[in-house]
């Protein structure tokens, strides 16, 4: 990993940020007492990465270490650290599966083989259209709803093959269903009604 | 079974509105100020008396935790940090409460704080979390606008911030020293200890760093009374707890029971049984994926407590489950767990940096059989070569599934490994 | 003072200190790849974990403080299998590659694998392989050796405070680079080598030249700039090979800077290694000594003696300018001067134009005004401890010059040196912020002193001195920063123009005039030689530069790696360098060759072997008899209350590299420079 296979080929000449994204940063950077503001590193980096089709840039991180009067190299190493940054452009729709044990022996791998039929791509790449990127990630911390696949900032829970073909569908014509689980669980709760709480009345909708 | 009246969380499920209205049809934020009226000395005292133990794994007294504060606030303020960057493989029930029961942990914060003498808490929530950390946001939000933060906080006269700040996907931030790093702006690596976070935490200031679940229980413990807490479940491993099974199971779910509940109880009531039936189980991973596995003879009448399963070679954790049935590859199960320490290690210290690698390359191998009957005692070997000598407990976590695995499955690597040497002779 | 039990032995060890001290005062060694005394602690390595009494696992020596009651044992066999299991942990990624690697011999993780190590590797895997990265001329890097330390990062950040190194990536692929391969931007940077405990970071101009056990060390003094830094010259044959820092608490600890350890290539270009002389046809032949005695002997007994003058270069020891005083002295000129950028110092008072803080006691300083100098370029390793006093203090610091990134931050005062008189008056700011510092220093560098009003600054500056009471019985403030490494001596012993004598200048204007016949250069290359073209020059050196292209006369003299001299740095501390080679073909020592002048002159020299020539000295300037202290020096008025100009005041150097004969030769030095340059040109691109 040297940089050069770390960070894109090609880079932006220019970066800055927007009013919206100022805006965002002056709240960000709140938070945190005088003098600390390096802890907002995290936030900006995201801001930048929003902002910019979902990856960083280096002229980004020296915006962001620039704002936050931070030596650069100290931000680019946050943003290495960090596996949520992206330091290269990835598709559209950013696939993540989750591929650790709980996730795995629910069937995590197929969810893998359906984008590989489907989009024939394997963790890391980029589909031949673009729009899709795929990682297989670690342990997203949903496990009774195993398996997950994120896109972009979603989970789709209670995942199998079939499941995610569907998905794969819609995304294809930029359709993107509500997310959560895809067996109509409204959160952790057992598949057919919660053992517990039975008295408890629904007044919510699922939950977003 | 816990009855439902000695739930803590009734919105587990998210059934109710998560927001501040319905909280408090919950009882969320009843007369908030009096519980702080008690004083900061008397709330600590309670939560002793609750025999709370720490909800994010480790299992250390919560009382006790918060006494370590000092008794005065001098020129460095005081902190609560919140660890709500849950990424224990098998466990997800800081989840549920952050986006079901964000009112909770808010609510949770201000008590725990004003005990502390904090005047601000930070809740560091996974990056993950993109959607809950959105109805958190909202929900301080709420608060805020309902004069339950800021100055003044829920008329008590105490004046208390809460702030949110997301983690971008490193594992290590759960380690208390790194979450406070990486809440400073740097990159998530443990601290050396000493000092510890309550004399020298965020931002050199007196700190404490609790687990989303072990705040969140804290108003409901001081409404009710730390004894009503601590007539829950066994001695030592009192009240309740969100346990989440995952894997092997008909209906994979979370569930607040009470400690000590028999494991299998656990499973048959809540969870729909094992795959397959009872027999059909291989082995339980009982508290997250650090802590090591049991074969199905172990679990038949384990109880699901920090100290039963401490005594059998292994740990509550999290409580996160994870269920296997006989057609799991356990070997495959465990190195992917090997994998996942490998790829979270924060890269600061030799033995967890290397050993990490060097652990998932043998475990990968083995998973193939394709490596030589010695080798598992060397294996074994790197796990103890890692375990103890590293900076934080990564080390030890990455170390202990392998143990487990190599103590209760021998016959099943050997098994493998002969496969695949058979496969090589006869090929040649 | 804790007292703690090691391996059964008692120790008592200060407030403060580490596991790690206790134990090397009760004898036991610590094996250690990340611990650096002077540097955080990181205690990531933990190869210097030990057993302590009631913890349940070894715990690392390095980061945990001694505590009053601890009982420690270092000799366990959990300890030892606990480093075993370390140590094959830092191996398992490690290339094999001793036999080609330039840390090969000096190597600790070789020297602890002895110790720690298997004799074969139970790793079957296939090994990291991590990809070179450029940080410039200096550093070679073969990042698959990394052990990932992080000293090198500690350091830049730390003690250089260039933050651009730093560690990407997390767990096993960490790697070590600056940010996106640019240079390490420090001039102390190659320090990061000796730190590298293995071959990961190796010194680019040394790679592949020669293997430790091969070299000769002597230890001596470096000449790069004032400071007087201890250094190691390692030599193989005739070639200095390499330059290490040596320590010294006082001085340079145990860092020095990039132009010190690499512009010794300079050593073997453009150098003068026989006489020359300049004939009819206007072209420098080579001659026998004779011949070049001769023709000077012939020239010097034509000349009247208020016709000639001496001008003594910025790294010429004190014995060489001793024998050409002596020799002046008898020949009855006082046209001499070792002042070539012109200082307005006299050699009158020592505490005017001495460092009297002493280098030590800017880490005690509360406030530092700096007039007219740029302490990063001038005295990098100072500067880092100046920059170490900011960080432990936040001590106030202001600047008057040119603007500068000192690696502190300074309050700037602008470059107008009128600001003084508001200084003096102490209606400004930072007057107040000086009166009422415990310990404030002022440092005077050249670029104030060298102007035409520069004793007018120096007296306005003893005035702030006095007014904000600068100078007691236990601390003085006062501070002149020279850059040459001759200066000092040269003013201690008088190389300054006598009664009715002509400085620098007035010799330059009288040559223009053609009234100043013969002009001696004693490594004399900072002036501008133009105005001799109707002098007869004899310039005696090392180095083909500016002085020698000019001369009539060459005689080739020694560098400071070859000979023994005093050197004086700029806090008065007499220092003896060492020869470590021989000078290059018929050059010879200077002195020698000033007392074979002598004898061609009928005016034979009291001395001759150098033991008598510093007897001489100390005789005359009783300073010089002892070595590596700091005298104390008397404090009284001096400078002149005077016009200032209202020109804007510059700092002494405008850039690092290539300030002096040596540096200029190096293609090293060049190479640094050139690379400065390019990253300058690329950012004011943009």
């Amino acid at each position: 990993m040297s940089i050069s296979t770390l960070i894109a080929e090609n880079q932006p000449e220019t970066f800055s940020f927007t009013s919206e994204s100022e805006a965002e940063i002056k709240q960000q950077i709140a938070k945190y007492p005088a003098g600390r503001q390096a802890s907002a590193v995290k936030s900006l980096l995201y801001i930048a990465q929003k902002q910019n089709d979902n990856w960083i840039p280096m002229r980004a991180v020296e915006a962001v270490a620039e704002r936050l009067e931070m030596p650069v190299m100290r931000v680019l190493e946050v943003a290495s650290f960090y596996s949520m940054f992206n330091l290269k452009p990835v598709g559209k729709w950013y696939l993540q599966v989750c591929g650790t044990t709980p996730c795995m022996l629910r069937g995590a791998d197929d969810i893998s083989r359906c984008i590989k039929d489907k989009l024939k791509i394997a963790s890391g790449e980029t589909s031949a259209c673009g729009k899709f990127s795929l990682l297989e990630v670690e342990c997203l911390g949903a496990c009774v709803n195993a398996p997950i696949l994120q896109v972009n900032d979603d989970f789709y829970e209670d995942m199998d093959y079939q499941a995610t073909a569907r998905l794969l569908d819609e995304l294809a014509v930029d359709n993107k269903p509500e997310f959560g689980s895809v067996i109509g669980r409204q959160g952790s709760e057992s598949e057919d009604g919660a053992t517990t709480l039975k008295a408890v009345k629904k007044t919510a909708s699922r939950s977003k | 079974m816990l009855a439902d009246k000695d739930r803590i969380f009734t919105n587990l499920y998210g059934w109710g509105d998560s927001n501040l209205a319905g909280a408090k049809t919950r009882g969320d934020w009843d007369n908030t100020a009096a519980i702080l009226a008690l004083g900061h000395d008397a709330i600590i005292e309670e939560m002793k008396a609750s025999g709370l133990r720490g909800r994010g794994g480790a299992g250390f007294p919560t009382g006790l935790k918060w006494s370590f504060m000092p008794k005065e606030v001098g020129a460095r303020p005081h902190y609560l940090v919140v660890n709500a960057d849950e990424s224990e493989p098998g466990t997800c029930k800081d989840r549920d409460i952050i986006r079901h029961e964000p009112h909770k942990l808010l609510e949770g914060c201000v008590v725990a704080g004003f005990a502390m003498r904090a005047h601000a808490a930070y809740i560091y929530i996974r990056g993950e979390f993109y959607n809950e950390y959105k109805v958190l946001q909202a929900a301080i939000d709420d608060a805020y606008a309902a004069g339950l933060l800021g100055a003044n906080a829920a008329s008590s006269g105490w004046s208390f911030d809460i702030y949110l700040h997301r983690g971008a996907g490193a594992y290590i931030c759960g380690e208390e020293t790194a979450l406070l790093e990486s809440l400073e702006g740097k990159k998530g690596q443990p601290r050396l200890k000493p000092p510890f976070p309550a004399g020298v935490g965020l931002y050199g200031c007196p700190t404490t760093v609790n687990n989303v679940e072990s705040i969140a229980v804290a108003p409901t413990i001081l409404r009710r009374g730390g004894a009503w807490f601590a007539g829950l479940g066994k001695e030592n491993n009192t009240g309740t707890k969100l346990f989440c099974i995952s894997g092997h199971v008909n209906k994979p779910c979370n569930v607040e029971e009470e400690m000590g509940i028999p494991l299998r109880e656990l499973i048959e009531v809540h969870a729909g049984g094992v795959r397959g039936g009872w027999d059909n189980l291989l082995a339980i991973i009982p508290g997250g994926s650090s802590t090591p596995l049991m074969p199905k003879d172990v679990c038949e009448t384990m109880t699901m407590d920090f100290d039963a399963l401490r005594a059998a070679g292994t740990g509550l954790g999290t409580a996160g489950i994870i269920v296997m049935d006989k057609s799991t590859d356990i070997v495959r199960a465990i190195a992917r767990l090997s994998y996942f320490y490998k790829h979270e290690s924060c890269g600061q210290c030799t033995p967890c940096r290397e050993g990490t690698g060097w652990m998932w390359r043998m475990m990968d191998r083995l998973v193939r059989g394709e490596a030589e009957i010695h080798e598992i005692e060397t294996l074994e070997q790197v796990t103890r070569q890692v375990e103890g000598h590293t900076i934080c407990a990564l080390g030890d976590a990455a170390a202990w599934p392998i143990q487990g695995l190599i103590k209760h499955f021998r016959p099943q690597i050997e098994r493998r490994i002969a496969a695949y040497q058979a496969v090589v002779n006869a090929a040649e | 003072m804790p007292k703690l039990t090691v391996d059964g032995i008692e120790v008592e060890v200060e407030d403060g200190a580490t596991v790690l001290q206790a134990c090397e005062e009760a004898g036991a060694e610590i094996p250690r790849f990340c611990f650096h005394e002077r540097l955080s602690i990181a205690g990531n390595c933990r190869m210097c974990l030990v057993d302590m009494e009631r913890a349940p696992k070894p715990i690392a020596s390095c980061a945990m403080p001694a505590g009053d009651g601890m009982v420690i044992d270092t000799k366990s066999e959990r300890v030892k299998k606990a480093r075993e299991g370390v140590m094959e942990f830092l191996l398992v990624n490690h290339p094999l590659d001793c036999p080609i690697c330039d840390q090969g011999g000096e190597c600790d993780l070789q020297d602890q694998a002895m110790g720690y190590g298997h004799d074969a590797s139970r790793y079957s895997e296939n090994k990291r392989a991590v990809s070179e990265k450029h940080m410039g001329p200096l550093i070679k890097t073969v990042m698959t050796r990394c052990i990932h330390c992080t000293r090198c990062v500690r350091f830049s950040t730390e003690v250089a405070g260039t933050p651009n190194l730093g560690a990407i990536g997390r767990g096993e692929n960490v790697e070590i680079t600056t940010y996106l391969e640019q240079n390490l931007a420090s001039e102390l940077s190659a320090n990061v080598i000796d730190l590298c405990p293995v071959g990961a970071l190796t010194s680019r101009p040394y790679a592949f030249v020669a293997r430790p056990w091969e070299l000769n060390k002597v230890e001596s003094i470096d000449v790069m700039d004032a400071m007087g830094s201890n250094i190691r010259i390692d030599a193989r044959g005739s070639q200095v090979m390499r330059v290490l820092p040596r320590l010294n608490e006082d001085i340079n600890e145990e860092w020095i800077s990039d132009k010190t350890r690499y512009a010794i290539d300079g050593l073997r270009r453009q150098r003068l290694d026989t006489p020359y002389l300049r004939g009819k046809d206007g072209r420098l032949r080579p001659v026998s000594w004779d011949r070049a005695f001769a023709a000077i002997a012939t020239k010097m007994k034509k000349t009247k003696s208020a016709e000639l003058a001496a001008i003594a270069g910025d790294q010429i020891d004190a014995e060489a300018m001793f024998a050409l005083k002596s020799l002046f002295d008898k020949l009855g000129s006082s046209n001499i001067d070792c002042r070539q950028d012109g200082a307005k110092l006299t050699a009158k008072l020592r505490a005017s134009y001495l460092f009297n803080t002493t280098i030590a006691g800017i880490d005690e300083a509360d406030a530092i005004l700096i007039v007219g100098s740029n302490p990063r370029i001038e005295a990098a390793v100072m500067n880092a401890r100046i920059r170490r006093n900011f960080l432990n203090n936040r001590t106030p610091i202001a600047l008057i010059g040119p603007e500068a990134d000192l690696t502190y931050p300074v309050t700037h005062l602008g470059a107008d040196i009128s600001v003084l008189k508001q200084l003096v008056s102490g209606k400004h700011k930072f007057a107040k912020i000086l009166k009422k510092a415990k310990r404030p220093m002022i440092i005077l560098g050249m670029g104030a002193l060298r102007r035409a009003d520069g004793q007018s600054i120096l007296g306005i500056a003893r005035e702030i001195a006095d007014k904000t009471d600068m100078v007691t019985d236990s601390w003085n403030g006062f501070n002149v920063l020279h850059t040459a490494a001759a200066r000092v001596a040269g003013l201690d012993m008088g190389f300054v123009p006598g009664k009715g004598g002509k400085d620098v200048a007035g010799i330059l204007k009288a040559a223009a005039k053609g009234e100043m016949k013969l002009v001696w250069l004693l490594g004399a290359d900072e002036i501008d030689t133009s105005a001799f073209a109707n002098s007869f020059v004899i310039y005696q050196g090392h180095h083909g530069d500016a002085g020698a292209a000019a001369a009539d006369v060459i005689l080739p003299g020694a560098a400071y790696t070859e000979k023994d001299g005093l050197y004086v740095n700029f806090e008065g501390r007499v220092q003896m360098g060492r020869r470590a080679t021989f000078p290059p073909g018929e050059a010879k020592e200077d002195w020698a060759i000033i007392r074979a002048v002598s004898e061609h002159l009928n005016k034979t020299l009291p001395f001759d072997s150098a033991a008598a020539l510093r007897d001489e000295l100390i005789t005359a300037v009783p300073s010089f008899a002892v070595l590596d202290e700091v005298l104390p020096s008397k404090w009284a008025k001096f400078g002149r209350i005077g016009k200032l100009s209202d020109e804007p005041v510059t700092s002494s150097l405008s850039q690092f590299h290539m300030t002096c004969a040596i540096s200029r030769s190096s293609e090293t030095m060049a190479a640094c420079h050139q690379s400065i340059q390019a990253a300058s040109s690329s950012l004011a691109a943009e």
